[in-house]
């Protein structure tokens, strides 16, 4: 993890090269609205920018990048009284699509339909789950942050967090077929 | 204490080790294969060629209009121009002619006048101004000053040969 001091010495285009992908495919993931996503990532990195004399590096940039796209995902939402998620629907493409981009790697084309249908079913499940849950499920198995991260991006104690994510991996687990 | 908040506390008395430890391989499996496509995904999308729409600076487009109205008043201009000159040239031709011209315009038909007393006047005329111009040049010849006439003999003389 970088330290404040690791960090001020960063070029600030340095961090927006490094995380901007990863911004991006979080916001991607929770909104599925590509429009959208960019949208929201661009304001992140402009609000990071006029903040970054005032980021003191208690966690990692990518953290506190994290936090401020969740922060304005959750405003993006409540500004427009929009239901996160269900509202969507119009202008977003349904996560089961991802499954298309599934790398084929050197599958069969039995494997590959089966492992294109896992991937849509968890997709369904994803989209049945509350905002929190959603947030720290995709953060946890998708952008592969440990708890303390989560915890520091969401403002969720790290119990919470464990909660969301048993909810939200019973719901997967249901969506797949399996018992607990 | 709600139901919820009595599974957030034993969430928190056990690991997060604990709950993967529960992931089936087939649940792994999907979640490493959401993960992979997620990614795939985002990737496509952020490499994906983008079309940059430029507007054209308003000074730009401001200008161009300008320009293609004047082009098109001055064309406009040079057109309507044209035709009023082109319709408006017979009258003054016809506005121009000499009265001699009007009156052959006017009566094609009409034979020259060959009347003896016509010609008689017009004999005459030519007399009178012949006459006239003999009296011009000898009293022309008179105001020659004396000291000139030797020289005004010579010449007379010169004419004679």
């Amino acid at each position: 993890m970088a330290t404040a001091h690791e960090i001020a010495a960063e070029d600030f285009s340095a961090v927006v090269t490094k995380h901007r992908p990863q911004v991006f495919r979080f916001l991607l993931s929770s909104t599925r609205d590509v429009d959208l996503a960019e949208t929201l990532t661009q304001e992140c990195f402009l609000k990071a920018h006029r903040n970054w004399a005032s980021f003191r590096g208690e966690s990692s940039a990518m953290t506190w990048l994290m936090r401020i796209a969740i922060n304005l995902q959750k405003d993006h939402w409540r500004n427009r009284r929009m239901q996160f998620w269900r509202k969507t629907q119009v202008n977003s493409v349904e996560l089961d699509e991802a499954s298309e981009w599934l790398p084929s790697g050197e599958r069969s084309a039995e494997q590959k339909l089966l492992a294109r249908e896992r991937v849509a079913q968890v997709g369904k499940a994803v989209e049945k789950l509350s905002e929190r849950q959603r947030t720290v499920f995709l953060l946890r198995y998708v952008e592969e942050r440990d708890l303390n991260e989560i915890a520091q991006a969401t403002g969720l104690n790290e119990g919470t967090i464990k909660a969301h994510l048993s909810r939200a991996l019973a719901k997967v687990r249901a969506e797949l077929g399996g018992k607990r | 204490m709600s139901l919820e908040e009595k599974t957030d506390r034993v969430s928190e008395m056990r690991g997060l080790n604990t709950i993967e430890d529960e992931l089936t391989p087939e649940l792994d499996l999907a979640l490493r294969e959401f993960r992979l496509s997620v990614h795939a995904w985002s990737e496509a999308v952020m490499n994906r060629p983008r079309l940059a729409l430029v507007d054209a600076p308003r000074r730009q487009v401001w200008r161009l209009a300008a320009g293609w109205a004047l082009s098109c008043v001055l064309i406009a201009g040079g057109i309507s121009a044209g035709v009023f000159v082109h319709r408006k040239q017979p009258v003054n031709v016809a506005q121009v002619r000499p009265p001699e011209q009007q009156r052959l315009a006017a009566a094609p038909d009409s034979k020259p006048d060959t009347r003896p007393e016509t010609i008689q006047n017009i004999q005459q005329a030519r007399h009178e101004d012949e006459d006239l111009l003999a009296k011009v040049d000898s009293d022309v010849s008179r105001a020659v000053p004396s000291a000139m006439e030797p020289l005004a003999q010579l010449m007379a003389g010169d004419e004679s040969k």
